[in-house]
């Protein structure tokens, strides 16, 4: 079976891979790329354990072809962090237990950088609906709506 | 069985050239726009070898078009780039309202109308919403473009109106003039995160003391496929949209829905609540109109 070469961006850094026509952009991080971040839940865009973002648009990977990524700008969860530490959403989501199994912990950070860069100052509902598409079976979600609340204020108002 | 295969084609004629080769050869190939639905096709019932053509690269299917006359919207652009184009919300809210609803913020990241219409899902909400609107169907195929109807677009349950070596590149529909606008409404059991049980879009068009002059009522999720309902639009056609009007639009729609019973409602349930969608859509589009100039 022949191959595909694919040439794109993860998380800044320029990217060369081999895939097959139906794997999905989920399948090649995680299992090509060695980027372990980026959860599989269901692999039927449910659950949103594999938030990504394609172009700074949110996106499931499992529901995009790794194929479709050539020439697009990736960022996992991997790419969140910087060298000098956790980004604020991380930070939070610790300071406010916001996770118990950590399963759905990367898409939920993911999504909500999303989510602020394009709301930064959401309201609860803007909350829950933008973070709809991420499941968590442990929290009940109320400590990770606080979480985000939390930081949407701090990088509103920085200390 | 044979292997997969991806191609990308960068224009319409191309696609179509590539579709007519496979249909040519009686290889399968399967057109790819989000993929909202055609990944998790792959991942459970169908899962046969197929070539997926991804139309994303070609310019037509990505373009939008606001004209004087007609808003052109490609088949490809995802319902959150929709969502984010202000003068097409204000002007198509119930279309935009419709695509709003699918999904999560996730698959709205990827899913687009031509994939929501292609899909010929009996749930699909915009099928309906687009219906009201007048929209129109730009298909490309071996001998040229022509244009479908959206409600002549659907002829089954997963089944469309496309011939093999056929794509939808876009979708026409008449810029609202004056005061015209249009709504969608749809019921399910949650806030979000379901499919339709019943689905209602309407479009009225008033004159300037507020008659109604023109209407498109089209119903969802309660038959094989959505349905425009004439005899609701002529049941509010030379009303204000009184209470009287919107009774008799919804009892057209309930008459003209044809159900089943599943787990998310029954057939007289979906009856009654598709009847309710279109009083209240009708009222919503209603104001809507009133609120612009004549």
């Amino acid at each position: 079976m022949s191959k595909i070469q694919v040439t794109t961006s993860v998380n800044g850094e320029e990217v060369e891979f081999l895939c097959e026509a139906q794997q999905t952009l989920l399948d090649v991080l995680r299992e090509t790329l060695g980027r372990t971040g980026t959860k599989e839940g269901c692999a039927t865009g449910d659950c949103g354990a594999c938030s990504v973002l394609v172009d700074d648009r949110l996106i499931c990977a499992c529901l995009m072809l790794a194929v479709e990524a050539g020439g697009h700008e990736i960022t996992t969860i991997e790419g969140i962090a910087t060298d000098e530490g956790l980004h604020p959403i991380q930070q939070k989501f610790l300071e406010h237990a916001a996770l118990q199994c950590g399963i759905c912990t990367p898409g939920l950070i993911v999504a909500t950088k999303s989510l602020l860069d394009r709301h930064p100052n959401p309201d609860e509902t803007t909350i829950r609906y933008w973070l709809a598409g991420n499941l968590c079976r442990c929290t009940g979600y109320d400590k990770i709506v606080r979480a985000v609340q939390d930081v949407a204020r701090d990088l509103a108002h920085p200390a | 069985m044979g292997a997969f295969g991806y191609v990308a084609p960068t224009s319409v004629d191309d696609v179509v050239s590539v579709l007519g080769q496979f249909a040519a050869r009686g290889e399968r190939a399967q057109v790819l726009a989000g993929g909202t639905d055609l990944l998790v096709q792959l991942r459970g019932l169908d899962r046969a070898a197929r070539t997926i053509v991804d139309i994303k690269k070609v310019a037509e299917t990505s373009r939008l078009a606001i004209g004087a006359n007609e808003v052109f919207i490609g088949a490809a652009i995802p319902s959150a780039a929709l969502n984010e184009h202000d003068e097409l919300v204000a002007l198509l809210p119930g279309l935009l309202e419709a695509a709003d609803l699918i999904g999560s913020t996730q698959i709205q990241g990827r899913a687009t109308l031509g994939g929501n219409l292609c899909n010929a899902s009996p749930a699909g909400d915009t099928i309906p919403a687009m219906i009201a609107t007048g929209a129109v169907c730009v298909i490309a195929g071996a001998k040229g473009q022509r244009e479908l109807p959206v409600e002549q677009f659907v002829v089954g349950v997963g089944k469309n109106a496309l011939q093999p070596g056929e794509f939808l590149v876009g979708l026409k529909i008449p810029r609202p003039a004056g005061r015209t606008a249009d709504a969608y409404l749809r019921f399910i059991p949650r806030t979000e995160m379901d499919i339709a049980v019943a689905g209602c879009g309407v479009s009225v068009s008033l004159d300037k003391s507020g008659r109604c002059t023109a209407a498109r009522v089209a119903i969802g999720a309660v038959a094989p496929t959505a349905l425009l309902v004439p005899a609701a639009a002529e049941a509010l056609v030379g009303s204000t949209l009184d209470d009287d009007a919107l009774a008799a639009a919804g009892a057209a729609c309930s008459a003209a829905a044809s159900p089943i019973t599943d787990k998310r409602g029954t057939v007289e349930y979906r009856r009654k609540v598709v009847g309710v969608l279109c009083r209240r859509a009708a009222a919503i589009a209603r104001d809507r109109a009133l609120a612009r100039q004549a």
